[in-house]
């Protein structure tokens, strides 16, 4: 029989789209428990009442989709909760409606172009994460342009970079050239590396300070651990 | 003002508040949203040193004596400048207006500044609101909310036609300084609400005006630096960035300082305490005292007292042609910045050093 903690291994792959973190270790996931019948009930919670509905719907349609692919889960349920946009958000993932629909009037589009602009990020602040350590061991930007992936060290980090690209369909490969730009996947050349790694590290910062407020701001709110929450690193 | 090591600096909050969240003041059938909004700045309160906490019932309303006793006595500010944030659809009398703020400032005067707001979606009506208090309170400087709810819709932007009749508005008043925060929903809802692209153009289109992004943008404090570089008259408020990292994550509040000093630069950065989310007791102390945790952080542009005069209170004194007392100014020499020009960057990218 399926149990919860194979559902729970399942949301470790939901990231949220934003801070590009599971939302486990962020202390997003309130419970999530499996009854002998085979419902899954995930309970998600957010650091503010106010948090994007967008990025909210993002999370709550992976997590349905994450929890609905386990093998024995008959039904998922997935409930975000304490949120402005709760309902619309739990009906309309619930019944598989879009966004634009869910939020009639309110949106445009489906959110396939904000997840891009954020996996464009995630890889610029994966790319910092690699570099940042070559950088300080006293490799030079020069070296870096001519670096591939494969001739980076294998590390958690360098692969986060190779999974992130592979979804935005850059080169990934271990011959794919270490720099790509985000938007055309093109090597970065010696001239234009020195502003690429400062917008990486940029990028990277800016990513993980607010990722640390938002943590923050769900500790004031919640007396209480998530299921699956970890220590930021 | 404070004074530590024989350095007096002078001291602007250019971003304080003075609000009524209490329920009395909830708008019936929107109780859910005045809630969540105060409980949300609540939760902000407590990412400063716990000794500073408030209650949620202290945190509802604060009143004069508290606020003039924080701000002034115990918080070492010379002047505080007041941004509303309206908020009426969820505040029957307003979360924090300009009519609220212009009690204090008209009770102690030299003490305040007091800015005004407008919105877009409120037409000729807001423009003659806008006009009124310009000539009433002779109000330099704005305070946007671009994710206020009105009337169904969820925000607006700076780039709006509409927005651009109350920046020409602007320029015609004398008035010199935007403040802009963006909040989270906005329509349309699938765009990133956060997005900062509106405020980069009406910088290009309004060279004439201050743009002050509050916050530094956080959470889009990348986007907010890349375009902070471009454009000469957009610069950094600090509010929340001080607040909300310096005590709970002082790393990130060193990298973030260091990022914001290499690409805005100490000319184009402001203190705010953002009271009463914070008090500025121990924001001006810390930030006096603090310096980059290690060697680590070498790499980023030098902090030194002169960088600290001009943040807490020099710059934003330029901005609001607030007179400076000579112990608090710079001797001349002072004045070049600890950051490179940034805007070169841009421009001659192969030149940039890593």
């Amino acid at each position: 029989m399926t149990d919860a903690r194979e559902v729970l291994d399942a949301l470790d792959a939901v990231r949220d789209p934003e801070l590009d973190e599971p939302v486990t270790s962020l202390g997003f996931v309130t419970s999530c428990t499996m009854s002998a019948d085979g419902v899954a009930d995930v309970r998600l919670r957010l650091p503010t009442y106010f948090c994007a509905p967008n990025f909210a719907w993002l999370m709550v349609a992976d997590a349905y989709d994450a929890v609905s692919g386990v093998a024995g889960v008959q039904r998922a349920q997935v409930v975000l909760e304490d949120h402005f946009a709760s309902v619309e958000i739990n009906r309309g993932v619930a019944a598989r409606a879009g966004f634009v629909q869910s939020f009639d009037g309110l949106a445009e589009t489906e959110l396939d172009e904000l997840r891009t602009d954020f996996v464009r990020k995630a890889v610029l602040a994966a790319t910092d994460r690699v570099c940042r350590p070559l950088l300080a061991a006293g490799r030079t930007p020069d070296e870096l342009a001519v670096l591939t992936l494969g001739d980076v060290p294998q590390s958690q980090d360098r692969e986060r970079l190779r999974a992130r690209r592979a979804e935005l369909g850059l080169p990934a490969g271990d011959d794919a050239p270490l720099l790509v730009d985000p938007l055309r996947g093109e090597a970065v050349g010696v001239q234009a590396l020195p502003l690429h790694l400062r917008r990486a590290r940029l990028t990277g910062i800016g990513m993980q300070a607010n990722a640390s407020v938002c943590r923050g701001m769900l500790r004031e709110r919640y007396a209480t651990v998530g299921v699956g929450e970890e220590e930021e690193d | 003002m404070y004074e530590k090591d024989g350095e007096k600096y002078f001291v602007v909050d250019t971003h304080m508040h003075y609000w009524n969240a209490a329920p009395d003041n909830w708008v019936e059938g929107a109780e859910q949203y005045a809630k969540g909004w105060i409980e949300c700045f609540h939760a902000y309160m407590g990412l400063g040193p716990p000794e500073t906490h408030w209650s949620l019932e202290k945190f509802y309303k604060i009143d004069e004596d508290t606020l003039m006793k924080d701000v002034f006595e115990d918080g070492y500010v010379d002047v505080g400048i007041f941004q509303p944030t309206d908020l009426t659809e969820w505040y029957k009398e307003g979360f924090n207006t300009t009519e609220q703020d212009a009690i204090l400032f008209e009770k102690y005067p030299g003490k305040f500044i007091l800015n005004t707001r407008w919105d877009p979606r409120e037409g000729e009506d807001g423009l003659k609101t806008l006009r009124h208090n310009v000539e009433r309170w002779g109000c330099k400087g704005v305070k946007l909310y671009t994710a206020e709810w009105r009337q169904g819709s969820r925000g607006w932007k700076l780039s709006d036609p509409e927005a651009y009749k109350y920046l020409e508005a602007c320029q015609e008043l004398g008035i010199k300084n935007i403040h802009a925060h963006k909040g989270p929903t906005i329509w349309p809802l699938d765009k990133d609400a956060f997005d900062m692209t509106d405020i980069d153009h009406a910088a290009t289109d309004f060279p004439g005006l201050n743009f002050i992004v509050e916050h530094s943008g956080i959470p889009r404090i990348d986007d907010f630096c890349y375009m902070a570089t471009q454009e000469p008259n957009v610069y950094a408020g600090l509010s929340v960035v001080v607040g909300a990292l310096m005590h709970a994550r002082p790393r990130f509040f060193a990298r973030c300082m260091g990022e914001l000093l290499f690409w805005v630069g100490e000319d184009k950065m402001t203190f705010g305490a953002d009271y009463s989310i914070w008090e500025p007791k121990w924001q001006v102390e810390g930030f006096v005292d603090w310096d980059y945790p290690g060697e680590e952080f070498s790499d980023y542009p030098r902090v030194t007292t002169a960088t600290k005069k001009k943040i807490l209170g020099l710059n934003a004194a330029k901005l609001y042609d607030i007179e400076v007392p000579v112990e608090f100014q710079l001797p001349a020499e002072a004045g070049a910045p600890a950051a490179q020009d940034a805007a070169t960057l841009v421009a001659d990218s192969g030149g940039a050093k890593v």
